[in-house]
């Protein structure tokens, strides 16, 4: 036994280690549901003890023979109940394949493969998101339940039922503990860095101020992020996904105000923004931009670095990040991402341009009643010098938010305090920092031949 | 996304599940009754079940109410009962976290008070907000 390590080590170290502990016994047992309880039940034994009675010398190894000892323990309890409701000598199962695994087993080839899996699991399509995010966070993050609950607000119990849920329906839909193979496999990665993503988001919309009682989701879901990254390093969606939230990530400090105002991001003081995330953000994304086949995550994750490079949002190389929205909403269409298109086009060419990209969006069902539409349009009109225009939609869009911050800010603007347009000027691209995200278009070729 | 689901109700009088006193539901035939709370449980247990079902509270008689509201001279006076002088009442609500508004609408639907009197769906507000 080691000295004794404050909770938060403890904490750390179980989230590192609980994937490398449940996929073995997971996938020796074939029994992932009740292996995946017996390993948070380890886990919390581990966290009320280890504080207390030191860090065990193999703290894994630890982990490893409670985990397959409760699981044993659950076993041995289900057949003896369903020997007494069937009156029937059905055999213990053999402890054999309960046994803890070696602990140098998972290392390298084995453990690698075993947390993909877990997560693939974790990410399986018979599974709301919701259930996917908690079941992700407790498997493969290691959180407790309560710590999911926490972080989402909502009782334990209802998280609780949610995993218990999940895990039920894995079980009816037969999945095995095993990599997926054939078609799925694409769809598969793609629902599991989703996953990754969601986590990311719930974390980055929360609310500025720290809550110790309230687990960092965007942290999670970065250390997730790196994980995955690690594992899979020729997925050029799993660089582009991590730096997509180190880069978003790298701009937390300036995104909100200590009084809880929202600043957007035209009027972020640049200084408050986290160079050494943006310069890993924007490694990851050099390495794999090259290399890899061009996805949305790497799309988003060259417009949040062609931002990130930018000194100003005036200075910023706004053709670049129309170029970069046009691929985007030819690979991955979505009314958002055309109404970040939008927002580029009119930073480019004029808010008629952008405003002209909006028109079609008004009988979008998928926007139907909420706030982003009239939001940026707003936003466009103010810019466009349509004062009466833009205060009814950023009236109306701050009547839509469901979020109080966002209210407050609609209504700000609204009152008409700060003209965007004097803020951010419609300038042609300053400096050329940003030339190393240039993506040649088949219009951009045209225009620009090759040097 | 949080919802809270407000039941109103307007019974006979004042007891729980509401609906059981509501003169529309007192008119039906006991098979068609005994439907009526067999949904009402089976939505509640897959709500339940579901992870969805966050609170859910039943709100005692509107006679043992009180409501602060303004005097005439500038103060504040308590009154005894409610503040809406209708027939029809907050019987009691539920919080639910759904996928989508569309879910929640689906929720709210599916009570028997949505088909006697009314229940009304509104989105929770958070704290957090979007970069802009």
């Amino acid at each position: 036994m080691t000295p004794r390590p404050t909770p938060a080590v403890v904490g750390e170290l179980l989230r590192t280690l609980a994937p490398q502990v449940l996929g073995p016994l997971a996938r020796r047992s074939a029994r992932f549901e009740d292996a995946e309880d017996a390993v948070q039940e380890a886990l919390l034994a581990a966290t009320v003890q280890w504080p207390v009675e030191g860090l065990p010398d193999e703290p894994r190894a630890w982990l490893r023979t409670v985990a397959a000892r409760r699981l044993a323990d659950r076993l041995r309890s289900e057949a003896a109940s369903r020997r007494r409701e069937e009156r029937d000598a059905a055999r213990i199962p053999a402890d054999a394949h309960l046994a803890p695994a070696p602990d140098g087993e998972s290392d390298v080839a084995t453990g690698v493969d075993d947390t993909l899996v877990l997560l693939l699991l974790c990410c399986h399509p018979t599974l709301s998101p919701s259930s996917q995010v908690a079941l992700t966070l407790r498997a493969v993050g290691g959180l407790t339940t309560a710590e999911i609950a926490r972080s989402f607000l909502v009782p334990e119990a209802t998280m609780g039922q949610r995993i218990s849920r999940a895990k039920g329906r894995i079980r009816a839909s037969g999945a095995r503990f095993a990599l997926p193979v054939g078609a799925e496999v694409p769809t598969r990665w793609a629902a599991a860095l989703h996953v990754l993503y969601l986590i990311f988001s719930e974390g980055s919309t929360a609310t500025s101020g720290a809550d110790l009682h309230r687990p960092d989701l965007t942290a999670e879901a970065i250390r997730l992020a790196r994980l995955v990254r690690r594992l899979r390093p020729d997925d050029g969606e799993a660089a582009g996904l991590l730096a997509l939230m180190l880069l978003v990530e790298a701009r937390r400090a300036a995104r909100i105000r200590a009084d809880g105002r929202l600043v957007p991001l035209a009027e972020q003081d640049r200084a408050l923004w986290d160079g050494d995330r943006i310069a890993e953000g924007v490694a990851l994304l050099t390495h794999a931009l090259p290399r890899a086949t061009l996805g949305p995550y790497q799309l988003q994750a060259a417009i949040a670095a062609v931002h990130a490079e930018a000194p100003s949002a005036a200075a910023t190389d706004w053709r670049q990040v129309v170029a970069l929205y046009r691929l985007l909403d030819g690979l991955a269409p979505s009314p958002v991402v055309t109404l970040n298109r939008a927002v580029a086009v009119a930073m480019a060419d004029g808010p008629e341009a952008g405003l002209a990209l909006l028109a079609p969006l008004a009988d979008d069902e998928r926007l139907a009643g909420h706030h982003r539409l009239p939001a940026v349009r707003a936003h466009l009109r103010e810019m466009a010098g349509d004062r009466a225009g833009a205060e009814a939609d950023y009236r109306t869009a701050a009547r839509l938010t469901t979020s109080l911050p966002e209210q407050r800010y609609l209504r700000e603007r609204a009152a008409g305090l700060v003209p965007t347009t004097a803020r951010c000027p419609v300038t042609r691209p300053g400096g050329s920092a940003t030339v190393r995200f240039r993506v040649v278009t088949p219009g951009s070729r045209r225009s620009h031949p090759r040097p | 996304m949080k919802y809270l689901i407000l039941v109103y109700s307007n019974p006979e009088s004042w007891e729980h599940p509401m609906f059981g006193r509501d003169p529309g539901f007192l008119g039906l035939t006991e098979a068609e009754r005994d439907d009526v709370v067999r949904e009402a449980e089976a939505l509640h247990a897959e709500i339940v079940a579901s992870g969805e079902l966050i609170e859910g509270v039943a709100l005692a008689d509107p006679v043992t109410a009180r409501t602060a509201r303004p005097d005439d001279g500038g103060g504040v006076i308590v009154t005894d009962g409610p503040y809406l002088e209708t027939k029809e009442q907050l019987a009691g609500y539920f919080v639910v976290d759904c996928e989508t508004p569309a879910r929640a609408a689906e929720i709210a639907a599916r009570f028997p008070d949505a088909r006697l009197t009314a229940v009304e769906v509104r989105p929770i507000m958070t704290t957090g907000g979007e970069e802009m």
